[in-house]
């Protein structure tokens, strides 16, 4: 492995995050549209708003890190790409858009009949958004995508068969997982109902999703052949029976109600997917751009490396906090008896507002005359330094004032 | 519309640029209020929370949780006008980052772990509220005020690189030489656009809330709860709003020396001069600025120090290299207006709490209060506008033209077109949920940024 592939591996890792993570809370918006009216509905659509409202914003930064990584490493593929595809791209923001105000707008609603609409802008802006971006990698799969600023068709370079293949499974592949997830979820909070129902759901969307992997095979071969035999002969051929063996284990898991393990399994078939794919595309980015003539100058990639790294070492554990409280029903919904802190006394005993505020007035001054009147640059950072010293001061100042006395807070006991 | 350019830097033929400029400033107006909010509200929550826990006091328990739920929606938010801001870097200037994205695409990578960080806490903080210890939820909160921080020190690199480009050589129209880190954090710029936009966010946040709270005080809602809610944001903007003013003017005098023309757009300064004057309000036209209050010397003071320094005029560059003169020097007077005035009504403000020791009793206080959020936003806005607009015709300050930037693609006016609509949308929809969450019973337990009413599980 060379340095220049370093970053390529790291964006098919985001991908692979992005595919299994954030494609499961599509999914969720997906079993919303289907889940039918009336109550038995109703709770279909709440569990899968549920299961994914602590975790939804964290998996879809998966996406920004891909295009960051991608722009910072690959500029020249990332300009082509994202210029030849404006139109899905465009699409999939637009459907993003509307899938985030749409969860925002849920917390106001107060009714099951304010929620309905809500839910119906969220679950068709969920099937868009990962069809408009499968069609994406399908354009780039069948080349399609011309080195150059928007030098490929506006229209063509992301209807063809291959596009419309990767859009439709990455709908089901989102249905499947989502699924899958949602079926685990509810076997942990005891929801009988709800569970037989999402591992159905599990069942069918992976027949059906196996089903259009293996009959895309036949639409690879005409559509993006050099792409399909290096699939079938290369070491992209074990990753594609990674992904079926993974894909069959996983429906036989969640037959048998396994479903922790099943996360694992249905995950591990998509990754194998993309693996397979970046084998099979592998050294070439896009038509005539190899990944070596794409890649970013040394140092930057160099800085990309050491960064995407040092972020891992922070991002991973902070990661795991969150799926690990997640999956303990730590952020469910519904109160459970917290305790209270024992009420403290006064913030502050001594008499310190007046001595905080005079401090507070010498920050200020020294700010003004180090950052306002001084040049140099030192004095400049002492001057910034001093104000926020102020900021600070003055703030406490403040507050420990109205907490010592209460003048505000003492009021006639309104509450 | 013909498609044309094959060469990544050949400046592809776009008849929509004015559009797709307006594009990017209309995401970037809708981005940036929110992004005040990333910036400070969670600080604010979690000092109220700290309140709680030391004082056991329910009424900073209610307040922080309240106060939780408007930061959910608008975080919301925040990603996803976020997110379309990253789509415009190749959905709009595709050439711009495939040429530089080697150069400043590192700050944004890092940002992106800033983005995680943030929004993994914020999901921990947002639902732990009943089920975390109160320390651990406490906690909790303290990365998402640090990526805050960390999140917009890495936009800003961008922009000031954007602005006081350095790190690499231009080579046959590719970047070569390139050094990232130099680019993005080895740059006097950096810093004063850090600080002013940091504190902004306070600002912006600060006045917006504790406008929030002033109207309730005028319509009768006035309480111990709705005081303690006024005093805190009011507090924070209050103090930071004078010191917003010397950093500005540290931001200024930074752009005499390395943004010369950025300047003289800003001053309406046609002609390069010995002992520049000031001219405050008016309107440029023809080489000068009409109808203003000329004050001698006054610009040459304030940018260099001296009264009789040379400050450069339009005149140093050739008429296309300049940008558009009015639209930067309103924004600017507005924003220096607007920020002034603020300043004033923060230190009245203070004036009173320190002198009286009480909030102020004046209906007009809260009268003003009241437009100061709006305001704030305005400044903000226009402090951009004076930015990016200051810069232009350059993306990348005087190696890069925006037209060069700018996609091949066609369909810019229907994109454009599409997105205000939905951006109206999402306005509205944001006001309305606004107004549903402080319609809520102020004792209402409810878990937050879920609907009250939703199952109950386990
Ligand atoms: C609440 C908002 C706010 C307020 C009250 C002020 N500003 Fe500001 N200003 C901004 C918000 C802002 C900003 C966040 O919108 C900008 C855009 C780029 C930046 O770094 O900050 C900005 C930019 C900006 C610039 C251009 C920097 C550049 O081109 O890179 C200057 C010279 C000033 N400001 C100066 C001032 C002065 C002298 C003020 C006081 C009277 C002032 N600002 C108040
Ligand atoms: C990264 C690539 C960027 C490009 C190509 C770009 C270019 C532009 C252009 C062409 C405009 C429109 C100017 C006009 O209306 O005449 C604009 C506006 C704006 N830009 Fe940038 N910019 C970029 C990055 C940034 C960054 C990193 C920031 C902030 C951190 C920023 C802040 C703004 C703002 C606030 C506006 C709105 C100005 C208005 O309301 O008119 N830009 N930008
Ligand atoms: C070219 C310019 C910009 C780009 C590409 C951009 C991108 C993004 C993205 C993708 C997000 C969503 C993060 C998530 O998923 O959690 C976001 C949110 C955020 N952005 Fe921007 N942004 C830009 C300008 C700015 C500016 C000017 C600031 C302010 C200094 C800023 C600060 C933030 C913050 C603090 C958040 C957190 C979300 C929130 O609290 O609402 N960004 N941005």
């Amino acid at each position: 492995m060379h340095l220049y592939e370093l970053p390529l591996l790291f964006v098919l890792v985001g991908l692979v995050f992005y595919v299994v993570l954030a494609g499961a809370d599509f999914g969720a918006g997906f079993w919303q549209l289907a889940a039918g009216r009336g109550e038995a509905g109703a709770r279909v659509r709440d569990h899968a708003h549920d299961s994914m409202a602590a975790v939804w914003e964290a998996n879809h930064v998966w996406l920004i890190f891909v295009l960051t990584v991608l722009w910072t490493a690959y500029p020249r593929a990332f300009g082509a790409i994202a210029s030849t595809l404006s139109l899905p791209l465009f699409i999939a923001a637009i459907g993003i858009i509307l899938r985030g105000a749409a969860y925002a707008l849920r917390a106001g609603a107060s009714s099951a009949s304010e929620r309905r609409p809500i839910d119906t802008v969220f679950a068709l802006s969920s099937i868009l958004t990962p069809f408009a971006l499968g069609t994406m990698l399908g354009a780039i799969a069948s080349r399609r995508v011309p080195v150059g600023n928007a030098a490929g068709g506006l229209f063509s370079s992301w209807t063809g068969a291959t596009s419309i293949l990767v859009g439709v499974l990455a709908i089901a592949n989102c249905a499947y997982l989502a699924a899958v997830f949602l079926a685990a979820d509810a076997a942990r909070l005891n929801e009988r109902e709800l569970e037989d129902g999402f591992r159905r759901r599990a069942l069918a969307a992976g027949v059906l999703a196996g089903a259009c992997a293996i009959a895309g095979l036949a639409v690879l071969h005409t559509d993006a052949h050099p792409l399909y035999s290096r699939l079938l002969h290369s070491s992209a051929l074990a990753a594609m029976i990674v992904s079926i063996l993974a894909g069959s284990a996983t429906l036989e898991l969640v037959r048998r109600r396994s479903f922790a393990l099943a996360r694992y399994s249905a995950a591990l078939a998509v990754a194998a997917v993309i693996a397979g794919w970046g084998l099979a595309q592998n050294p070439t980015l896009l038509p005539g751009l190899s990944v070596r003539a794409a890649a970013a100058p040394h140092d930057t990639l160099v800085a990309v490396v050491v960064a995407v790294l040092a972020g891992a070492v922070i991002l991973f554990p902070s990661l795991a906090l969150l799926f690990r409280l997640q999956l303990a029903g730590r952020l469910d919904h519904g109160s459970a008896a917290s305790s209270h802190p024992a009420p403290g006394g006064s913030l502050l005993s001594a008499s310190a507002p007046g001595l905080l505020t005079r401090l507070a007035g010498a920050c200020l001054l020294a700010g003004f005359g180090f950052l306002t009147i001084a040049e140099a640059g030192w004095a400049h950072a002492l001057g910034v330094f001093a104000l926020f010293g102020f900021l600070i001061l003055g703030f406490a100042a403040l507050e420990f004032a109205s907490e010592h006395d209460r003048p505000l807070g003492a009021g006639s006991g309104e509450a | 519309m013909s498609v044309a350019a094959t060469v990544v830097l050949a400046g592809a033929h776009q008849a929509y640029l004015l559009q797709a400029r307006q594009m990017q400033a209309l995401s970037f107006s809708v981005h940036i209020p929110l992004v005040c909010f990333g910036i400070a509200f969670p600080a604010m929550i979690l000092f109220v929370e700290w309140l709680y826990l030391r004082t056991g006091d329910e009424l900073y328990r209610t307040l922080a949780r309240r106060w939780t739920r408007v930061m959910a929606a608008l975080f919301a938010v925040g990603v996803i006008t976020g997110t379309l801001l990253s789509f415009e870097m190749g959905l709009l200037w595709p050439s711009f980052t495939a040429t530089f994205g080697s150069v400043f695409g590192l700050g944004f990578a890092i940002e992106g772990f800033s983005f995680f960080m943030e929004a993994i806490f914020i999901g921990i903080y947002i639902y732990g509220w009943d089920r975390l210890s109160p320390r651990a939820h406490f906690w909790s909160a303290i990365p998402i005020v640090i990526s805050g921080f960390t999140g917009s020190l890495m936009v800003i690199a961008v922009n000031a690189w954007m602005n006081h480009p350095s790190g690499f050589r231009l080579s046959a129209g590719r970047a070569v030489d390139v050094h990232p880190l130099t680019a993005l954090f080895h740059n006097s710029f950096l810093w004063p656009e850090l600080v002013h936009m940091y504190i902004a966010g306070y600002i912006v946040t600060g006045f917006l809330l504790a406008g929030a709270y002033a109207f309730g005080r005028l319509r009768g809602r006035w309480g111990r709860y709705e005081r303690t809610a006024l005093a805190i944001p009011l507090a924070i903007a209050a103090l930071a709003s004078p010191v917003q003013v010397l950093i500005g003017d540290w931001a200024a005098r930074d752009i005499a020396t390395s943004q010369p023309v950025k300047l003289a757009a800003i001053e309406g300064l046609a002609k390069t001069t010995k002992g520049a004057p000031e001219h405050l309000l008016g309107w440029y036209t023809e080489g000068q600025v009409k109808y203003g209050i000329a004050i001698p010397k006054m610009l040459s003071l304030l940018a260099f120090h001296n009264p009789d320094a040379t400050v450069k005029g339009l005149d140093t560059v050739p008429a296309n290299r300049q940008p558009p003169v009015n639209v930067v020097r309103v924004s600017f007077q507005l924003m220096v207006g607007i920020g002034t005035l603020l300043a004033a009504l923060g230190t009245i403000y203070l004036f009173v709490r320190v002198r009286h020791r009480r909030l102020p009793e004046s209906v007009w206080f809260y009268r003003a209060l009241l437009l100061a959020g709006p305001a704030s936003l305005v400044a903000l806005i226009a402090g951009w506008v004076t930015t990016e607009v200051g810069r232009q015709p350059w993306v990348v300050y005087k190696v890069m033209l925006t037209s060069q930037a700018v996609t091949g693609a066609s369909g810019i006016p229907i994109g454009y077109a599409t997105l205000a609509l939905v951006y109206l949308g999402v306005a509205v929809a944001v006001v309305w949920i606004l107004r549903r969450l402080a319609a809520m019973p102020i004792d209402a337990h409810g878990p937050p940024s879920s609907a009250p009413a939703a199952r109950q599980a386990g």
